[in-house]
């Protein structure tokens, strides 16, 4: 763990806190064992994390926010996400927060960002349409129409979007699927006409949507940036949605190893605590020295995301891989080492490693995102 | 010597003044394997740039930049060397000094030799006059480094030295040795013993064996009655396995620290594009490229990791048993990159010798076969494995 502030700290200790008495596993549990699907959160549990002020950190003063930055919000998600705890803070005041301070004018940011920071509106970032996460695949057609846009297409799995208030849409307003040019962001609230959004049952319960566009509107004011270029700053965009997915991918693997760890130290078999054994003590190693080379990318790449530096675009990258590879690592063993309890419903190993595997494929793959990582080095 | 005070940019500015007045052109220039500035006694300076750059760097105690100013060393503060380290940096400085006596040895004396026995043993480990190895394993004594049995006996005003080391890096090549000796045949980690001794004494003799590599860094080290003066032990008698530990954690951290290099200092991407081609400036075959690209980001965290446990570590405490993660991270790394290297440049990259075969794909040959050894010296991958287990994680010995 870095060395941290004295402020991150408190962020950090107020986070952990929250997460285990407000959001515990057993908090999922009863979203799954309702309706909870549906919208993947409980609006009061959100209520209470924008009372933390969490859904302003990333966003200036100017606009209602604290201004915290990037490494601070990974600190809460990071919390958030040992255990397991749903709400549409990383799509609402990560996702979508970052593009409209990235690419938003005046008037958008003025419009959103306070209404963000103070929770009176969730939001996410729509980008996908197929089964792999690849932005220059987008096909959503936006025809000009006056000063805006008409659009007609789909978009698959995205988070928090049956619920969102407020989706930032990526769509194609030029060129041919495939190319990094002719796409452009817009604005889509809630409700417009000709928006269908079908909420998706997924693994891990969270609240996904499929949305369909059917000659939705959306006017001039409602363009993020330069209508065709999105693609620079999408992958900015991309690579802060990435390492923050990342900070929490890297606090559920946390806690699935300390929690696989702890059955190791009282397991007993053969009359010995199953942790004495060599097999499970060098897997038990590997798992740990997983995590602390995840915990070093993720905490670089906040760093560099935060200080804009050359290099935040590989970092942010790295940090989504190593996620990637560890929670995916972790989550299997902590099935596995758990033995016949692991497979069960009652125990929590089923739970994170759906929700790994659910973040796993959100904002690129692995293999996305080592195709990523080799382009920016030039083979 | 001059008085860096408080202020870290002064330090900066003085210091980068002083390496662009002192550090010659060529040593600013990729180091070769042969141009290793090992030092000691009967170091043959291939580079007078290199013996040149030695001296000056040792007279500000530079090669040991944290070491007291009493013993010959820097007396900089952890930022004031995390400075220094940035500034040799910048100008692609080449090490003054590489050396055991720097990496492992001096760092335990500090901590448990006597008074007398730092005031003559590290200012010349500073200056690189005299040049280190390490007796530690033995043909029995493996991994299990513990049932070491190579005696070492009372005679009164003297101890005399009996038994075998093996894996002992240079040892046909150093000047004194660090020794792990039984005194005491009756109990195994509470009967060893650390002591240091001149390797021209009598009856010492040293063996290099030949690797697979085709290279012999190790050498079979034997003792036969060699006479060792009472004031060369370290530490109490029956207590040197304490700081036998103690120089482990030395060692890995510094494997880990610098990592294991590739001989010719091919990048593994750069390989791929030359023997297996380019399809749009990408590596054309896609599993390689991926591959790579996995590699390259397993090394990219390894290097993050190794920059953020030093900036967590206490000043001068060094890392403490998570060392032994970052040496096994760091061999897996090393043999991984290696085996890359091969596959990349297929039949280009399966040569031994003579002019079919170019020679930087040789060394990088070479390289893939020393590396085998990444896993197995300094601890092996299994031991830092169950060091992790046991001192990190907490886990328990098998009953």
């Amino acid at each position: 763990m870095a060395v941290l502030t004295e402020e991150q700290n408190l962020l950090r200790d107020a986070a952990k806190s929250f997460a285990t008495e407000r959001a515990p596993t057993t908090a999922l549990r009863a979203l799954r064992d309702g309706e909870g699907w549906k919208t993947g959160y409980s609006p009061l549990l959100y209520k209470d994390m924008v009372e933390m002020g969490w859904a302003g950190v990333i966003i200036p003063e100017a606009y209602g926010g604290s201004e915290f930055g990037l490494f601070g919000l990974g600190l809460v998600l990071e919390e958030l996400g040992r255990t397991l705890a749903a709400s549409p803070l990383h799509s609402t005041a990560l996702a979508a927060a970052s593009a409209l301070i990235l690419a938003g004018d005046e008037g958008q940011k003025s419009k959103w960002l306070p209404k963000i920071a103070s929770g009176e509106i969730t939001a996410t970032l729509a980008v996908d349409e197929a089964a792999h996460h690849d932005p220059a695949q987008v096909a959503l057609k936006a025809t000009a129409q006056g000063d805006g846009f008409v659009l007609h297409g789909k978009k698959r799995f995205i988070p928090d979007a049956a619920s969102a208030d407020l989706i930032v849409v990526l769509v194609r307003t030029a060129g041919r699927v495939g190319d990094e040019t002719g796409l452009t962001l817009v604005l889509v609230e809630k409700g417009a006409a000709g928006l269908k959004p079908t909420p998706l049952h997924a693994i891990d319960t969270r609240g996904f949507a499929d949305l369909e566009f059917d000659g939705v509107t959306v006017n001039g004011d409602a363009v993020l940036g330069v209508p065709g270029e999105a693609f620079a700053v999408l992958m900015q965009v991309l690579d802060r949605a990435r390492v923050g997915l990342a900070a929490e991918m890297l606090g559920a693997a946390s806690q699935a190893f300390d929690i696989t760890l702890d059955y190791l130290k009282t397991r007993t078999q053969f009359g010995q605590l199953i942790g004495s054994f060599q097999a499970l003590q060098h897997r038990a190693a590997k798992m740990f020295t997983a995590l602390e080379l995840t915990r070093s990318c993720v905490e670089a790449a906040l760093t560099a995301l935060d200080q804009g530096a050359a290099d935040a675009s590989q970092l942010a990258t790295l940090a989504k891989a190593k996620a990637n590879e560890t929670a995916h690592l972790i989550s299997s063993e902590m099935v596995q080492m758990h033995g016949g309890i692991g497979m069960t419903d009652a125990h929590d190993a089923g739970l994170y490693m759906k929700r790994a595997r659910v973040t796993e494929a959100l904002y690129g793959g692995t293999r996305y995102l080592r195709d990523r990582y080799a382009r920016l080095g030039g083979y | 010597m001059a008085d860096f005070g408080g202020d870290i940019d002064t330090f900066r500015t003085e210091t980068r003044a002083w390496l662009e007045a002192n550090c010659p052109a060529s040593m600013r220039t990729p180091m070769t394997a042969d141009e290793t500035p090992w030092g000691g006694r009967r170091f043959q300076w291939k580079n007078p740039d290199a013996k040149l750059w030695l001296e000056r760097m040792a007279e500000r105690g530079w090669t040991a930049p944290t070491w007291p100013q009493a013993y010959g060393g820097g007396g900089l503060s952890a930022q004031q060397a995390r400075v220094l380290e940035q500034e040799l940096n910048r100008i692609k400085a080449r090490p003054a000094l590489f050396s055991f006596g720097v990496w492992m040895l001096g760092p335990v004396l500090l901590e448990y030799a006597t008074e007398e026995q730092k005031r003559e043993h590290l200012p010349k480990i500073v200056r690189g006059e005299i040049r280190w190895c390490q007796g530690y394993s033995e043909p029995g004594a493996g991994s299990d480094l513990a049932a070491l049995q190579t005696r070492c006996e009372d005679q009164g005003d003297h101890y005399v030295i009996n038994g075998q080391k093996v894996w002992t890096s240079y040892a046909d090549q150093a000047d004194w040795i660090f020794c792990l000796v039984r005194t005491d045949t009756t109990r195994k980690h509470e009967g060893i013993s650390f002591i240091l001794f001149d390797m021209t004494t009598a009856g010492v003799e040293a063996r290099p064996i030949k690797l697979i590599s085709g290279e012999s860094p190790f050498c079979e080290t034997f003792f036969t009655n060699v006479k060792v003066p009472k004031s060369q032990l370290v530490g109490k008698l029956n207590g040197g396995w304490e700081i036998a530990k103690r120089l482990l954690q030395f060692e890995r951290q510094n494997i880990s620290a610098g990592g294991f290099g590739g001989a010719a200092g091919l990048e593994v991407e750069e390989a791929a594009l030359a023997h297996v081609g380019a399809m749009e400036g990408k590596i054309a075959d896609p599993d390689l490229r991926a591959r790579i690209a996995a590699h390259k980001m397993d090394a990219k965290a390894f290097a993050l990791t190794v920059r953020r446990v030093e900036a967590e570590a206490k000043a001068g405490k060094g890392l403490g048993p998570a060392a032994s993660i970052v040496k096994y991270a760091a061999a897996t790394l090393n043999q991984d990159k290696q085996e890359l290297m091969l596959e990349a440049m297929g039949l280009d990259g399966l040569g031994w010798a003579g002019d079919g075969f170019d020679p930087r794909a040789i060394r990088e040959t070479r390289a893939w076969l020393r590396s085998k050894g990444n896993s197995i010296e300094g601890g092996t991958s299994e031991i830092n494995l169950n060091v992790v287990a046991k001192r990190v994680l907490g886990l328990l010995d098998h009953q």
